[in-house]
């Protein structure tokens, strides 16, 4: 993954930093809760979210478990539409083909729509570095860029910012990027959101070339699709005269039909909105309209080492809406950039540890960023059981064991320094197959507010004295759930 | 080894576990969900769309095929438009009452010159009600995708009951993957900062959705 994050501190200690820091948790915890309010609402309208969600797993899953198959379909069916198909196996081979192909155009900026996938491989740093000039579009990812920062959450990059530091910013940075802020620009969102505007305009209108990621991708038909909010995505997509699209292998769906199943479950899950303001779709290309040449980058990165592990795997079903971040009691405390990975939250805690491996102080202390109450777990409209892969994981870390790295099985020795953990792992474990201990476990130690989310029974508290996690939250965070969702779940 | 075969051989590895006779894929997924959410009649349908397109801050019209031309001329009017862009297979009869500037979207134009036009008029491929959602599949009374985009103000006309359908899933039955498409629910908008919605960033600040009922004007 991307070189952006190295030498980041393990997540304890970025944890504890950014607890400590009063603007940015009181940044988070108001998105976080106002999100969470909204999602249950939206999902509540809609009486077989359980039957959607069952679906959305499972579509998923069955294309996980025939992925090389969906593959070859799709590039087949790319290729007959008019576009053209490249595959990285890694992220320097992603960045060198998006390089190449942009150098073929001639151009030297290019307009991006927000993708986690080109963050990942750390693209907008590899394009900088020959001297091309990638602009990100949507409003959040312009506040991060211009912020010279990092984005901390999935779908509101810019999440640990307030108004009054992205006025800051705007003031201070849009002029060294084109067109500067407007005088006298106040720190009303609207006036920020025209500032934006016009700064943006200038780039969309003369751009010959886009860059963007997908959240699906049709087998059967060679269709991707762009999900958002702003129109940046649009004019991304149809106003240049070359689209490339750099996009994750798991990221297919086998058929059409199937986005009926996902356009329904993933506005609702990450904006609580019944719909998004605008969802495009693309076969290839079409005379006369839109981009003239378009390019398909297939990236590994990873992805195939996930797959392998037969429990982590279903971390690949994943539509990146991050409704697990706006529950978990951790990421609210602790923000996304603990997590030192462009995948933050729950998701975050189980994705880079797979794709990175777990050789890394940060990665290895990811599976421990969690408290184990499973509300990600419920909230995930494609079921994936977060706390079962983080536990997994964890067992990886301290016990050691097979997995496998860049495609080839090897065996893994125990993480130095977690020998405690290992006790803890037990304790887990057995906790994982007897629930009514770990509430209790949990209910238990959130009221004696000195523990958790670091404690868990019985041995666990090996593992917690050895750890300095994010502080308690003043209620249990389980007294906490029955309170603020009344029991309303409408999950499985 | 090049990167495809290199990639597709670690899939088939990784995959090892999978048996041989796993269910295929019309097998693998039960689709016991919802074709429609209740089941509401015709009127009762294009009511829901107008009221979701209103509750994500479209402004909705309703008409008939007669009061079509003086609806749209008034719409422009209103908003003060001093031009509009036509797309090519766009019904004349539809902006007959106008006296308005009219530009046509030719190949050659630029997203500059699309800049510089305040108003566009659309049909669409068709609405869903549930969601409050007009979609354009570039068909020619639609055009390119980039003139519902560039200009600030989009005025999209739906013709009901026809072109309404109750859901997503029966969106997906009638629109064809091979073209290109727009989703649209309500105006360009923002949650960003500090999750206020602010609408317009990027596309019209302004979307008009005119349901009109009748025949269709020809
Ligand atoms: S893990 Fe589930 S809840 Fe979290 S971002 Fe992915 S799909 Fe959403």
């Amino acid at each position: 993954m991307s070189g952006t994050y190295l030498g980041m501190p393990a997540f304890p200690k970025a944890a504890h930093e950014a607890v400590g820091n009063q603007t940015l948790r009181a940044n988070l915890r108001h998105a976080t809760h106002t999100i969470r309010g909204k999602r249950a609402k939206a999902v509540a309208e809609v009486s077989d979210w359980a039957e959607l969600r069952e679906a959305g797993k499972r579509i998923k899953d069955h294309t996980l478990r025939h992925l090389d198959r969906y593959l070859v379909q799709l590039e087949e069916s790319v290729t007959a539409a008019g576009g053209v198909v490249h595959w990285a196996a890694d992220a320097d081979e992603a960045n060198r083909i998006v390089i190449d192909l942009v150098r073929m155009t001639g151009e030297s900026e290019v307009v991006k729509v927000k993708s986690m996938a080109t963050q990942e491989i750390g693209l907008n740093e590899a394009l900088e570095a020959e001297g091309i000039h990638a602009y990100e579009t949507d409003l959040a990812e312009l506040i991060v860029q211009l912020g010279k920062d990092r984005p901390s959450h999935i779908l509101v990059p810019a999440i640990h910012r307030n108004r009054g530091e992205i006025r800051d910013i705007f003031r201070r940075e849009m002029s060294e990027w084109g067109r500067p802020a407007p005088e006298g620009l106040t720190d009303t969102p609207a006036e920020l959101a025209e500032a934006a505007r016009l700064h943006l305009r200038e780039k969309f209108l003369r751009a010959k070339v886009g860059v963007s990621g997908a959240n699906f991708m049709v087998a059967e038909t060679g269709t991707l699709v762009v999900v958002e909010s702003e129109g940046n995505g649009r004019m991304c997509l149809t106003l240049p005269e070359t689209l490339i699209s750099v996009v994750g292998i798991e990221k297919i769906v086998p058929t059409w039909q199937d986005l009926e199943v996902f356009l329904q479950t993933l506005p609702r899950s990450s904006t609580a909105e019944r719909m998004n303001p605008y969802t495009s779709t693309w076969t290839g290309t079409t005379d006369g309209d839109g981009p003239q040449t378009f390019h398909l980058v297939l990236i590994d990165n990873g992805r195939t080492d996930t797959l392998a592990d037969e429990v982590g795997r279903q971390a690949l079903r994943c539509i990146r809406c991050s409704a697990c971040l706006n529950v978990c009691p951790v990421y609210e405390r602790a923000g996304g950039h603990a997590y030192g990975s462009v995948y933050p939250g729950p998701i975050g805690a189980i994705l880079s540890p797979q794709l990175r491996g777990t050789e890394s102080e940060i990665d290895a202390s990811l599976p421990y960023a969690s408290s184990l109450c499973g509300a990600c777990y419920e909230v995930c409209p494609v079921a994936i059981d977060i706390p079962e892969v983080l536990v997994h994981l964890r067992e990886r870390v301290v016990q050691g064991g097979p997995a496998t790295r860049e495609g080839t099985k090897v065996v893994l020795k125990p993480a130095k320094g977690h020998a405690a953990e290992r006790a803890a792992m037990r304790a887990a474990r057995w906790a994982f197959s007897h629930p009514g201990a770990l509430r209790t476990g949990q209910r238990l130690a959130s009221r004696t507010r000195r523990f958790h989310p670091r404690t868990l029974p019985g041995p666990g508290r090996a593992w917690s004295d050895t750890r300095d996690l994010p502080a308690v939250p003043a209620e249990p965070f389980r007294d906490w759930w029955q309170r603020t969702h009344g029991g309303k779940d409408t999950t499985k | 080894m090049n990167s495809r075969e290199l990639i597709l051989g670690r899939v088939r590895r990784a995959l090892a576990d999978v048996p041989r006779d796993d269910p295929p894929y019309d097998q693998a997924v039960d689709r016991d969900y919802l074709r429609e959410h209740g089941n509401l009649g015709v009127e009762e349908t294009v009511g829901l769309l107008a009221e979701n397109l209103a509750d994500y801050r479209a402004i909705v019209h309703r008409c008939t095929d007669d009061e079509l031309p003086a609806l749209l001329a008034g719409i422009l009017s209103a908003h003060g438009s001093a031009s509009v862009v036509v797309p090519p297979g766009l019904p004349p009869a539809w902006l007959s009452a106008a006296d308005i500037t009219r530009v046509e979207d030719r190949a050659e134009s630029t997203a500059y010159d699309l800049d510089e036009v305040d108003s566009v008029v659309t049909a669409c491929a068709l609405a869903i009600a549930e969601t409050g959602t007009i979609v354009l599949d570039g068909g020619l009374d639609q055009g390119r995708r980039r003139i519902t985009l560039v200009p600030d103000h989009h005025i999209c006309v739906v013709r009901v009951p026809d072109q309404v359908v109750s859901s997503v899933p029966q969106a997906f039955e009638r629109l064809d993957p091979a073209r290109a498409l727009t989703w649209i629910s309500g105006p360009s908008a923002t949650s960003d900062i500090e999750l206020d919605r602010v609408e317009g960033v990027h596309g019209p600040r302004t979307l008009e959705v005119v349901l009109v009922s009748g025949a269709g004007l020809a």
